[in-house]
């Protein structure tokens, strides 16, 4: 068979979502020969649609469909409709993801037995090592181009990442550099080096950032194994008598509902929407929802430990030029519990435009304070900072009592409570980057919240035995042998780093799987 | 509701003839439907909210995010869409008006006629500071964050230089300039 396919057509793989995971697994599959359908909710915006224009692009792209949020964290009420910040196109989030390409510490695979019980914590070891995923890293790093990896040098640190630089040498750290990133620093793979354009949150004009949008569909596309419907939402997974799935039933643009049979089904909707639809797609079978024995299904949400550290100086910055997060300072990634947390963060450059830092230096704040820091604008530098969080069964996606999509299903609630070792290492981190500024004469700094949530992770989380989570150590369900898990949604525990080139790196390693098992006519 | 060129389209020395004319605070004079500023830079007619309310949501949004290298006429600008929408929707043209009433009562109580009489700023802003919560206060601050910051007229007086892909990025044009660090 060759794409197009037919809907009728049970044969093909069906993935839901076309973003790092998504797109990933779709391209690997295609690769293989395999008949692959990926069903994405977003349209397909290229790159001459994309424009240097933050309010523009966020709203073209972001996925802005009805959400509802609980719990203390600050993004309830800054951002109360809007948990998270990602993207609803083909590409996902890796539309306006940042870059950052970097591999788990060997810890923080196995954290419950590194860190031990931590009170209130559900932390899990993963069901598999470093070393079983450093192949795929390899892979994944090679496939997107990652600076400082097969000999391809790291990018030109530019102004904001002088700042941190000379900042890092002040403090005495000793790992710092213009970081692993997905953004070519010279020609490679078809695709231009990066020119410096800043706007790296509102996709790639110059397409020198990796995206499953112009680099892994269109060579999955090409093999004519393929086919990516865009503006197609799957609203549920249907499964037969056996219990094993069997088709989705998803909406186009103009709200008409289609079927699409299917031989096994890879949901890869991030995660806030894979456990949804999970929890949307229950049957008599399954009341609580598909693959949800374990009751985990929707738990155990991470967000990482996040927060900016801006900072003011007497003498010009332009951190808006160049690339948004291209300089790092990995020092404090490392499991020191002597700092009164455990776990790690890593602190990455990071610049917002003058609108979005009118909305994210310090939400609702007013006044000439607030007006001040903005008039300080291209004197500023900025620097993000995001570490390991300690999941929490009740931090959670649930669906929504009474509130309803514009297809009449319920909508997600997203609930999150820091846990106090987030707050500890969210202070610590504030105080870090704050001293850091001030060792190059920074006049005021702004410990800035959280932003609405980019990495999201957890929601049907990998784990050794079936009664602790929700997929195995390939990103099977526990529960239906043709049912898997292909986003960020399957991490055990969060890391500290960024979450993309583990997701990438995952789906490569699912592909294989899945075709080895259905070679083996397993599934 | 348009914004026209001050000196183009009215001479201020006939509004300030015109009989009725008042002027808040030192800044903006309401005559006739217009709101203008004395200095002559610009001037407003407004079309569904009171001129008088409009003056007083322009110094609100100056108080609110006050950048001193701004000139009113990007917080004429920013107010615009509040008046565009009571054109056409009731309910919110009561809230406007009535938070604008509420700001004047609240004057009167520190010996001023109106809001935009409280000669010092942090007079103004300790009214606003007790109504911070309110759905008028809060829609006139989201409006702002988008309605002062995504002007791209203002951005140069930030620093921010917008758009650069088709300037070829920063590559050539001092992304790495700084020598200060």
């Amino acid at each position: 068979m060759a794409a197009p396919y037919d809907k009728n057509d049970d044969s093909v793989v069906v993935i839901i979502g076309s973003g790092a995971g998504g797109g990933t697994l779709g391209s690997e599959l295609a690769q293989k020969g395999i008949d692959t359908v990926v069903l994405e909710a977003g349209g397909r915006h290229e790159i001459p649609a994309f424009s240097n224009d933050e309010w523009g692009m966020f709203g073209q792209i972001s996925w802005l469909d009805k959400r509802t949020t609980s719990g203390t964290w600050r993004v309830a009420s800054d951002f109360s409709g809007l948990p998270a910040w990602i993207v609803k196109a083909v590409g996902g989030s890796t539309v306006h993801w940042a870059g950052a390409s970097l591999r788990f510490q060997e810890h923080e695979f196995r954290v419950r037995s590194e860190y031990g019980n931590v009170p209130g914590a559900s932390l899990l070891d993963w069901p598999l090592k470093l070393a079983d995923l450093e192949p795929y890293y390899a892979r994944a790093e090679d496939k997107m181009g990652v600076t400082r990896t097969n000999g391809i040098p790291g990018l030109p640190g530019n102004n904001n990442f002088k700042v941190l630089k000379a900042g890092a040498d002040k403090l005495g750290y000793k790992n710092c550099h213009t970081g692993r990133m997905a953004i070519n620093s010279e020609p490679r793979d078809g695709r231009a080096a990066c020119q410096q354009i800043g706007f790296c949150f509102q996709g790639c004009k110059s397409g020198a950032k990796w995206s499953t949008l112009y680099v892994e569909i269109p060579k999955g596309e090409a093999t004519g194994k393929l086919e990516v419907r865009p503006d197609s939402q799957v609203l549920s997974i249907e499964h037969d008598a056996k219990g094993r799935v069997s088709g989705v039933v998803y909406a186009d643009k103009d709200g008409n509902q289609h079927r699409q049979a299917a031989r096994a089904v890879c949901v890869a909707g991030n995660s806030i929407e894979s456990p949804r639809l999970l929890l949307n797609s229950a049957s008599s079978k399954f009341p609580d929802g598909l693959a949800n024995s374990s009751g985990q299904v929707g738990k155990n949400y991470m967000r990482h430990m996040t927060g900016s550290v801006y900072a003011v100086f007497d003498k010009p910055v332009n951190m808006h030029r160049g690339t948004t997060m291209a300089g790092i300072i990995t020092d404090e990634s490392k499991n020191d519990p002597s700092r009164g947390f455990v776990g790690g963060y890593e602190m990455e450059t990071l610049s917002l435009g003058l609108p979005f830092m009118a909305a994210f230096l310090n939400p609702g704040a007013w006044g000439r304070e607030f007006a001040s820091a903005l008039d300080m604008y291209n004197h500023t530098a900025g620097m993000w900072l995001v570490g390991e969080d300690m999941p929490q069964e009740s931090n959670a996606i649930t669906l929504h009592p009474t509130e309803k999509d514009q297809y009449g299903l319920p909508v997600p609630n997203v609930h999150f409570d820091d846990h106090p070792n987030d707050v500890a290492m969210r202070n610590h981190a504030y105080r870090q980057g704050s001293a850091l500024y001030e060792a190059v004469g920074a006049s005021r700094t702004f410990p800035t919240p959280p932003y609405p949530s980019t990495h999201n992770l957890g929601t049907n989380r990998m784990s050794e035995n079936a009664r602790d989570g929700v997929v195995n150590k390939f990103g099977q369900t526990h529960d239906i042998a043709n049912l898997f898990v292909s986003d960020g949604s399957q991490f055990t525990t969060g890391a500290a780093e960024n979450p993309t080139l583990t997701i990438v790196a995952l789906a490569i390693r699912q592909a294989d799987y899945i075709a080895d098992q259905m070679a083996k006519k397993a599934i | 509701m348009a914004i026209t060129n001050e000196r183009e389209k009215i001479s201020r020395r006939e509004m300030l003839k015109t009989s009725g004319a008042a002027t808040f605070g030192a800044m903006l004079v309401v005559s006739g439907g217009i709101v203008a500023c004395p200095r002559g830079a610009w001037a407003v007619q407004s079309k569904a909210l009171a001129p008088e309310s409009m003056a007083t949501l322009i110094q609100m949004a100056r108080d609110i995010y006050p950048h001193d290298r701004l000139s009113d006429q990007f917080y004429v600008q920013a107010v615009a869409a509040h008046d565009e929408k009571a054109a056409g929707d009731k309910d919110f043209k009561r809230m406007m008006e009535k938070g604008v009433a509420g700001l004047d009562v609240a004057a009167q109580g520190k010996g001023a006629a109106r809001y935009v009489d409280l000669g010092w700023e942090a007079d103004r802003v300790a009214i606003l500071r007790n109504i911070e919560s309110s759905p008028f206060f809060q829609t006139v601050r989201g409006g702002l964050v988008t309605g002062i910051y995504n002007n791209q007229a203002v951005w140069p007086l930030f620093g921010y230089e917008g758009e650069s892909a088709s300037k070829g990025g920063y590559l050539n044009r001092g992304f790495d300039d700084i020598d200060w660090v």
